[in-house]
């Protein structure tokens, strides 16, 4: 069915032919009716990683295979949601290996995108716990691939933006839990050389990120509330949680039903996160036991909330400069601050070393935060992208929607042979997206 | 533990309707005619909902084959749910027999076949709750589908006098009018957002009214009065309508 199709930062907006499939015999049949098609997951990608002119949709491919709850294995078709998958899990004492911050994307997604969480310096990203995956090429076949089977194709396809095929199924590790709770401390740090040296002092926590203030200038510059957390142990709970330590209570959502105007986020809403994350913390450090959501999914509580930036939409900025760039997180930081049009709230993390192909991660900094659509707004991001590329850094696709293909070409240094790889599995280029045409990864046929 | 058969097991109206159900702890009977496909879905429940699943192998169109079926299921299930159905396509079935003929079976004549059998037991039990899944397109002919209408409308029918029957002996037999659902048998169809169900609110209204022992539930509340209105419209002004 013909759509209008965008993804989570309503930016870009397309007209798109969307299909389904729930047998693999389908979408074989798809791929080969379809030349230029792109697999979509839940779309949380922000901008137009996963739009094209045809889309897959595996939402409905969404089937749980396995679950060994003696181990911690799982294996999953590839359009179920992670929440689905906490759901099952958790009650029986395993947690996802890896989160991104929204529980409604895709494990294909997240293989695509090869997602990390608050625990990247510690536990990697989302490829380092699989085990293998199918993935159906450009001719319909279903190949098995993972880190020692066809491992070009599996490193290709982890962070590749559903480049190399579809993927059909995965079977990766969980992590053990004893409770649903997270044992968080919260410490306020005064500028940004103050949470940079306390990200260091923390850096043992398994989980960690800083929400840090993107408009404040002078000696507050970059004042941020660093976040670190482990699961609690059940005698970390109270009596009350320690009753059913692995199931929360059940609670409401809310959700924003329209576009707001968009100056509501920018103005009404953006004072009440600054109040509620600065004024509120009026103590120096805070320790508390919170149920595993609130902590991960702090945004999830609010359904729809990127409507809250209006119909021109927004796009998500993400980047990651290597470690010794302190300097050049400050720089950009202050750009940002200076021109006082991204979001009041920036979410900055700290990730481990990675190998990867395409994957985005590596050993640094990254900071992320909306910029909502508005003119002269691109020009600026070019410039971002300038410095961010002498900074030796670089930025994620998933929440890419403007790139130019320049920066991508030089700021990844697997680039060329990730296009290599692709050509090879993704024979005669049927899978193709916005981003990968704008890339020039999946160049247009003269 | 309670069961639910559901006949006609691999529509995204099927998977919804198992997995709410299984949610409620019923164990799941899973019938179609290629069950290789439903193995998936089978593991799904029962990892997701810790209840029991299987598979039974059921064409709608060999109606002699459905006493023989009935009877090799594990267990007499306490509610059984119609869900197959094929829509086909109006044009070629107005040519083309086999068409009409695989619409005809498919919507009424195998329906009426299998729960046929299922109402026999269910009475002489006295016991059990049957479902029907029919379509507003059953409530009045239209150019563009009358086929596959026509036999809704008799299945429709069917139903009525079914629970009629079976009402006094205690069985009770819910028909259900969805409207249109988000299913890949509609997408390539451009459907009214407002008016267009997801599967998952379908398999809510299911699950509600069989609590309720509903008579007829039209999925989103308004088709009943789309439908009365559709209704009332005088035949002479009706056969001029393109619709
Ligand atoms: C509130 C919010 C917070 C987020 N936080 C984080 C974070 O902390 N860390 C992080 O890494 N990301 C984060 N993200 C980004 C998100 O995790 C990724 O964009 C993810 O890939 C989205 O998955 P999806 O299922 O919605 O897929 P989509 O957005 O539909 O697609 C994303 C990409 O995956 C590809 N794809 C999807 N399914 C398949 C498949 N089956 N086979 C092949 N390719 C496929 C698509 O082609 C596309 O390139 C966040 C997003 C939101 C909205």
């Amino acid at each position: 069915m013909e759509k209008r199709l965008s993804n989570w930062g309503n930016y870009p907006v397309i007209s798109c032919e969307e299909q389904a499939f729930t047998q693999e015999d389908q979408l074989q049949d798809i791929i080969h009716r379809q030349p230029g098609t792109i697999a979509r997951g839940n779309g949380r990608c922000y901008g137009d990683a996963s739009l094209g002119i045809h889309s897959i949709s595996t939402l409905k491919y969404d089937k749980i295979l396995a679950f060994d709850d003696e181990n911690g294995v799982f294996e999953c078709q590839s359009g179920i949601t992670l929440d689905q998958i906490l759901d099952v899990i958790v009650p029986k004492g395993w947690f996802l290996p890896v989160t991104p911050g929204t529980k409604y994307i895709t494990i294909g997604g997240a293989v695509a995108s090869d997602v990390h969480g608050k625990n990247h310096h510690v536990e990697g990203s989302f490829s380092n716990h699989i085990i293998d995956m199918d993935v159906v090429n450009g001719e319909g076949q279903t190949l098995t691939c993972s880190p020692s089977r066809d491992a070009d194709l599996f490193w290709a396809t982890c962070g590749g933006m559903g480049l190399t095929g579809v993927i059909t199924r995965v079977m990766f590790r969980l992590k053990a839990i004893d409770t649903a709770y997270i044992k968080q401390k919260q410490i306020k740090a005064r500028n940004l050389d103050e949470v940079i040296r306390l990200f260091e002092e923390y850096k043992d926590y398994t989980y960690s990120m800083a929400w840090i203030d993107c408009l404040k200038k002078g000696d507050a510059f970059g004042r941020s509330i660093l976040i670190v957390g482990e699961h609690a142990t059940p005698e970390e709970l109270n009596a009350r949680q320690r009753q059913s330590p692995l199931s929360l209570p059940a609670k409401k959502k809310l959700s924003i039903p329209f576009n707001f105007p968009s100056f509501v986020l920018n103005t009404f809403s953006v004072k009440a996160f600054n109040w509620l994350y600065y004024n509120k913390n009026i103590r120096q450090e805070i320790n508390n036991v919170v149920p595993y959501e609130p902590f991960f999914y702090p945004l999830d509580a609010i359904l729809h909330w990127n409507r809250g930036y209006g119909k021109a939409g927004f796009v998500q900025y993400q980047f990651v400069l290597p470690l010794e760039q302190k300097e050049g997180l400050a720089t950009i930081l202050r750009r940002i601050s200076d021109k006082g049009w991204g979001s009041f709230l920036a979410v900055l993390k700290v990730f481990g070393r990675q190998e990867s192909l395409i994957s985005f991660p590596m050993e640094g900094y990254t900071l992320a935060l909306d910029f909502p659509v508005r003119k002269g707004l691109f020009p600026f991001l070019d410039e971002l992208d300038e410095l961010v590329l002498q900074f030796g850094g670089r930025i994620y696709l998933s929440k890419d929607a403007r790139m130019k293909r320049e920066i991508f070409w030089q700021s990844y240094p697997g680039a060329t042979r990730f296009a290599e790889i692709v050509r090879h599995y993704n024979a005669g280029q049927r899978f193709r997206s916005l981003q990968s045409d704008r890339l020039q990864i999946t160049p247009v046929a003269e | 533990m309670s069961s639910i058969l559901i006949l006609g097991a691999s529509s995204d109206m099927a998977v919804a309707i198992a997995r709410k159900f299984a949610k409620e702890k019923y164990n799941i009977l899973l019938a179609a005619r290629n069950t290789a496909a439903l193995e998936a879905l089978q593991q799904d429940l029962q990892i997701r909902f810790g209840v029991n699943a299987t598979l039974h192998a059921f064409d709608a169109e060999r109606f002699d084959s459905h006493a023989a079926f009935y009877r090799s299921l594990p267990l007499q299930p306490d509610i059984t749910i119609s869900v197959f159905g094929y829509l086909g396509e109006q044009e070629k079935a107005q040519q083309d027999w086999q068409e009409a003929a695989r619409i005809i079976h498919t919507n009424y004549t195998g329906a009426v076949a299998i729960l046929n059998v299922v109402a026999e037991d269910y009475a002489s039990r006295k016991k059990g709750i049957i479902v029907g899944i029919s379509s507003v397109a059953g409530e009045r002919g239209r150019q563009s589908n009358y086929i596959y209408g026509s036999a809704k409308a008799g299945f429709t029918a069917y139903l009525s006098g079914l629970r009629n029957r079976l009402f006094h002996t205690g069985v009770h037999v819910m028909s259900v009018q969805p409207g249109f659902v988000y299913t890949r048998m509609t997408e390539h169809l451009q459907l009214p957002a407002l008016l267009t169900a997801q599967p998952e609110a379908v398999a809510g209204a299911i699950w509600k009214g069989v609590q309720k022992k509903k008579n007829t539930i039209y999925v989103k509340w308004f088709w009943r009065y789309i439908m009365l209105i559709i209704k009332t419209i005088p035949e002479f002004i009706f056969k001029k309508l393109k619709l």
